[in-house]
């Protein structure tokens, strides 16, 4: 691993560990999955090294539930998974959104369903890190499309986990966790941080689940002598259960309503040769790589193409897709996967102009010349 | 026996404006929470720095009831998220009150898992042989051949001695007391709370509205009577072994501490810390 100027050549994987400790976690809990196995065996070797603690848990249920605990008693916590791991995960996510504890799980997404594929690369869980869990609740996703970007988009998770007291999933692929680039390690003074709000209040004062204005409550440690009930049944402002269905109702309209309401905060995204582009291409993770290098192809022969790539998945960019739709002739979704992004470009796009997919789900990469033939003729999934 | 009087034991250790308690007259589960109480004001541990932790079912309702730091997890999750506050914060002291389905069915592994690792949590298990929230469905405890809304025509599911599966599983300190000998019952959890690693108390409690019911075990106070009547303290059988036959063995069963987790972890940090 070669370090200079303050570079060095690393996969995905150990980007995502340099974000998370420059964020602040030290805390983490997991078991092991490819592709996302280097982000436990990173996190091993170096947590200790800074006084911070992880432990290799039994399985997923008890890795998320640990790190519920660890954020509960004062640390930053973090978990890696891949889609099996991920799909036991999802009782206690649902859990830490309504009990409102900051955390985050990275999905190094594989082939799937069940075991699937497990060294190849998929996008299969973009559905699933929306809906994983039952209830209604919050969803927040992150996808990054590069070594750089996983380091600071996993510095965004925890501060965005933090300012709204929720989960918040970095959803990986397996292209860019473990593909190799460059990584630029920021000083600490050129990173943003943010930690959760703690109450200012004496203890006897402290009503724990009451929201200040921007609808997110004020969170104190256990140990810190604000004795509190937290519980996954729903609860009043004082944190104990209730029936009330009124207060119910409100409560999950808050939690949900915290992230909506602040979709701008947590907007990313990036648009590629979108100035005058007639057909736009949707893409995101390791496919965007794909479809920038089959634009720049297109645009050689004089193509008006350009892309538009999420990098905030969940909540869904309505507005941004709107815009792309007032403009585009065409859009094309390309994922790994059966078009379960299309969906919701194509819910808000689809009765302004065409809306078409081109999808691979046999874990090879979408190739430029797959995105080029779709758009300039054929379609790979037809 | 008697710490503090009892009507300061309530205003101090329970949240009174949370009662009443959603038990059903007779249930074990509030003289159980009692013992626990009680042993953590004898031990002297400081309110703010006790972490109660609990899974689902109606054991795991005791923590709203007790002013402590308290966090009512996922069915069968607690120790798991236990473990996740013990190994953030090892200064404070972490109890986990779990019923018998939710610490050996749902929860089994984690149960194992904390155990092997002998974690500082002091593990509290109400069992009423039954599954009580959902309305009495049989659970890894209920004796073979009894009833259970599950079970209609007999249970032919072997039960869990659960105080041998978490010894064998790597407990430090094991004990079983019940509803009914309350006072053993404190002792064994003031034990377990100075034990520094995985303790394990199993109190035996009763649930007259299902398991009762189900079983023709009579109400409440007869339920009472029975572990009166058939439970012997290991000490009375390692004298005289023909006590113990036909009997539920009380007391406690081991007492070996071992390298606590946490504390293996810090040797770690201070070895490697930069
Ligand atoms: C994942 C999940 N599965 C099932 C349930 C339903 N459930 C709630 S409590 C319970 C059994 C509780 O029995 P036990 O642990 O013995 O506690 P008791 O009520 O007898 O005190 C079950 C099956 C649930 N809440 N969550
Ligand atoms: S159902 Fe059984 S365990 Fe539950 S409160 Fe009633 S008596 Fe107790
Ligand atoms: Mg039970």
């Amino acid at each position: 691993m070669s370090n200079n100027n303050g570079y060095k050549l690393v996969q995905g994987n150990e980007a995502c560990v340099e974000g998370a400790l420059a964020a602040g976690m030290r805390f983490y809990a997991g078991y092991p999955i490819t592709p996302s196995t280097e982000i436990a065996e990173i996190s091993a070797q170096k947590l200790p090294q800074i006084g911070g603690k992880f432990i290799q848990m039994e399985d997923e249920l008890a890795s998320m539930a640990a790190i519920i605990g660890g954020s509960l008693a004062g640390l930053k916590s973090m978990t890696a998974t891949s889609g099996p791991g991920f799909s036991l995960m999802q009782e206690n996510i649902g859990y830490a959104a309504l009990a409102e504890i900051p955390c985050v799980i990275v999905n190094v997404q594989r082939g799937g369903p069940s075991t699937g594929m497990p060294t190849s690369p998929a996008q299969g869980d973009i559905m699933q890190a929306k809906w994983g869990t039952h209830g209604d609740h919050p969803s927040i996703s992150l996808t990054p499309n590069s070594v750089q970007e996983t380091y600071e988009y996993t510095i965004k998770a925890f501060n965005i986990a933090e300012k709204y007291r929720t989960p918040v999933v970095l959803l990986m692929d397996e292209t860019v966790g473990h593909m190799r680039e460059k990584l630029k390690i920021k000083d600490s003074s050129e990173i943003e941080v943010i930690n959760r709000k703690k109450p200012t209040c004496e203890p006897k004062d402290y009503v724990a689940y009451r929201p200040d204005e921007d609808m997110v409550p004020q969170m104190a440690s256990f140990g810190e002598g604000y004795r509190y009930h937290v519980t996954g049944l729903t609860h009043d402002e004082t944190g104990f259960p209730t029936n009330n269905n009124d207060v119910s109702g409100k409560l999950v309209q808050r939690i949900v309503d915290k992230v909506e309401k602040n979709i701008d905060d947590i907007t990313y995204y990036e648009e590629y040769r979108m100035e005058d582009a007639e057909i736009v291409i949707v893409a995101f993770g390791g496919v965007s790589r794909a479809a920038k290098s089959a634009i720049d192809d297109m645009r050689e022969k004089n193509i008006k193409v350009g892309m538009f790539r999420p990098i905030t998945i969940w909540p869904f960019l309505e507005k941004q897709i709107n815009d792309v739709a007032q403009k585009a002739k065409e859009i094309y979704v390309a994922e790994m996967n059966l078009g379960q992004y299309f969906l919701e470009v194509d819910r808000v796009a689809g009765k302004k102009c065409p809306v078409k997919k081109i999808n691979k789900i046999n874990g090879e990469l979408i190739t430029p010349n797959e995105i080029t033939y779709a758009v300039t003729g054929g379609a790979i999934n037809d | 026996m008697t710490n503090t009087n009892c009507n300061e034991m309530t205003q101090k250790y329970y949240r009174v404006d949370r009662m009443p308690h959603i038990w059903c007259p007779g249930c074990g589960h509030g003289t159980l929470m009692n013992t626990v109480v009680r042993a953590i004001d004898k031990v002297g541990l400081n309110k703010d720095d006790v972490v109660v932790v609990s899974g689902i079912g109606c054991s795991s309702r005791a923590p709203g009831y007790m002013d402590f730091n308290t966090l009512h997890t996922t069915h069968g999750r607690a120790l798991a998220f236990a473990t996740g506050i013990k190994m953030a914060n090892p200064k404070l002291h972490v109890i986990v009150i779990m019923g018998d389905g939710d610490s050996s069915a749902i929860g089994g592994n984690h149960l194992i898992h904390a155990a092997r690792r002998n974690i500082d949590i002091t593990t509290i298990v109400f069992n009423n042989n039954i599954y009580g929230m959902t309305g009495g469905q049989f659970s890894p405890t209920t004796p073979y051949g009894d009833f259970a809304t599950t079970a209609p025509f007999g249970n032919i599911d072997k039960a869990f001695d659960l105080c041998s599966l978490a010894q064998g599983a790597g407990a430090t300190y094991v004990g079983r007391g019940t509803a009914y000998h309350a006072p053993l019952m404190q002792k064994l959890i003031e034990k377990g709370l100075e034990n520094k690693g995985f303790s394990f108390i199993e109190g035996l409690s009763l649930c007259p509205t299902y398991y009762g019911r189900k079983n023709k075990k009579g109400n409440a106070f007869k339920m009472h009577s029975y572990f009166k009547d058939n439970c012997v303290d290991i000490k009375v059988v390692e004298k005289n072994p023909e006590k113990g036959e036909n009997k539920i063995l009380i007391g406690e069963f081991y007492n070996s501490p071992k390298t606590e987790y946490t504390e293996g972890y810090q040797v770690i940090i201070d070895k490697f810390q930069k």
